[in-house]
């Protein structure tokens, strides 16, 4: 999909906030409403605008705890893949699960009330997995997303 | 602090952002008044904090994601601050991490394909201030990215 710059300035806009009306921010952008809505609803049906994500502060909530997570598969090849992802994606405090080529085979987001309970999830839920071999934790300490190349 | 109806209501809204307040009302059986109060309420304290648009990537072509894992030179006062103000400079950087453990800063880069990846990787990561060692795992895919919090 080839974008030109109103749709750039829509894309940035409402990945820093998706709460403003079309009316809103058309007005910031020299477009009329029906304009505003016809572009984002291209750009929805195009895929470039997956969804919504709610933004919570995860600490008032009581997730004080995130952790990246390396893990490399001990027994490759009799471990299956796809029933690997889906027992490590079925853990709610599991965020993310990517599959990776390097020095891990998967990085996962692991989130939890504070590091007892981060180990508790890891130890149970986690190590307990059949495959998992070497695992890498680092606790997150600050985060920035950044608005990218558009 | 939270009580059960903000979890409900918040858990429901994680689901789904674009609930309105009636159709949130209606599945907790609260009145739409009581859930607007309650809205009101946690974004005044600071849990809600709004929402914003997911960008998928690969529909604009970035095909490559790639997780750069770095080791900062700590013998040097600024590294932290210098490394993270030059790859806030490089618009392929999507999301910039610090840690406690091996790993001191993690960089989410995003390429259009290999040869972008190559050429972003040496002209503008490499070339980043103070880095001691670089590790990149590349994304072969993504099996779960909604990033929603077990309330």
């Amino acid at each position: 999909m080839i974008l030109d710059e109103l749709d750039h300035q829509i894309l940035r806009a409402l990945s820093a906030n998706a709460e403003q009306s079309t009316k809103q921010l058309g007005q910031k952008l020299g477009l009329s409403q029906p304009a505003t809505w016809r572009r984002i609803k291209r750009l929805q049906d195009a895929g470039v605008i997956a969804g919504r994500k709610l933004d919570l502060d995860a600490e008032k909530v009581g997730f004080g705890v995130t952790v990246f997570l390396g893990v490399k598969l001990a027994t490759k090849g009799r471990v299956s893949l796809e029933d690997f992802e889906r027992a490590i994606g079925a853990i709610p405090e599991v965020q993310t699960v990517d599959h990776v080529l390097g020095l891990y085979d998967y990085r996962l987001r692991v989130v939890a009330r504070d590091l007892a309970d981060f180990e508790r999830v890891l130890r149970r839920r986690i190590m307990t997995m059949p495959g998992v071999g070497d695992v890498e934790a680092n606790v997150l300490l600050s985060e920035e997303r950044r608005p990218g190349p558009i | 602090m939270l009580d059960d109806a903000d979890r409900r209501l918040l858990r429901l809204l994680q689901a789904d952002p674009t609930q309105t307040v009636p159709d949130l009302a209606d599945r907790l059986g609260l009145t739409p008044a009581r859930i607007t109060r309650r809205l009101d309420r946690l974004r005044e304290d600071g849990v809600l904090r709004g929402s914003h648009a997911i960008i998928d990537w690969r529909a604009l072509g970035y095909t490559i994601a790639v997780s750069l894992r770095v080791t900062l030179d700590k013998t040097v006062p600024r590294a932290f601050d210098d490394f993270i103000e030059a790859a806030r400079a490089v618009p392929e950087v999507i999301e910039i991490q610090t840690f406690l453990g091996r790993v001191d800063v993690r960089l989410s880069l995003i390429a259009k394909d290999l040869a972008g990846y190559q050429r972003l990787y040496r002209e503008q990561v490499l070339t980043l201030p103070h880095i001691a060692d670089i590790e990149a795992l590349m994304t072969v895919a993504t099996v779960k990215s909604d990033e929603s919090l077990p309330l």
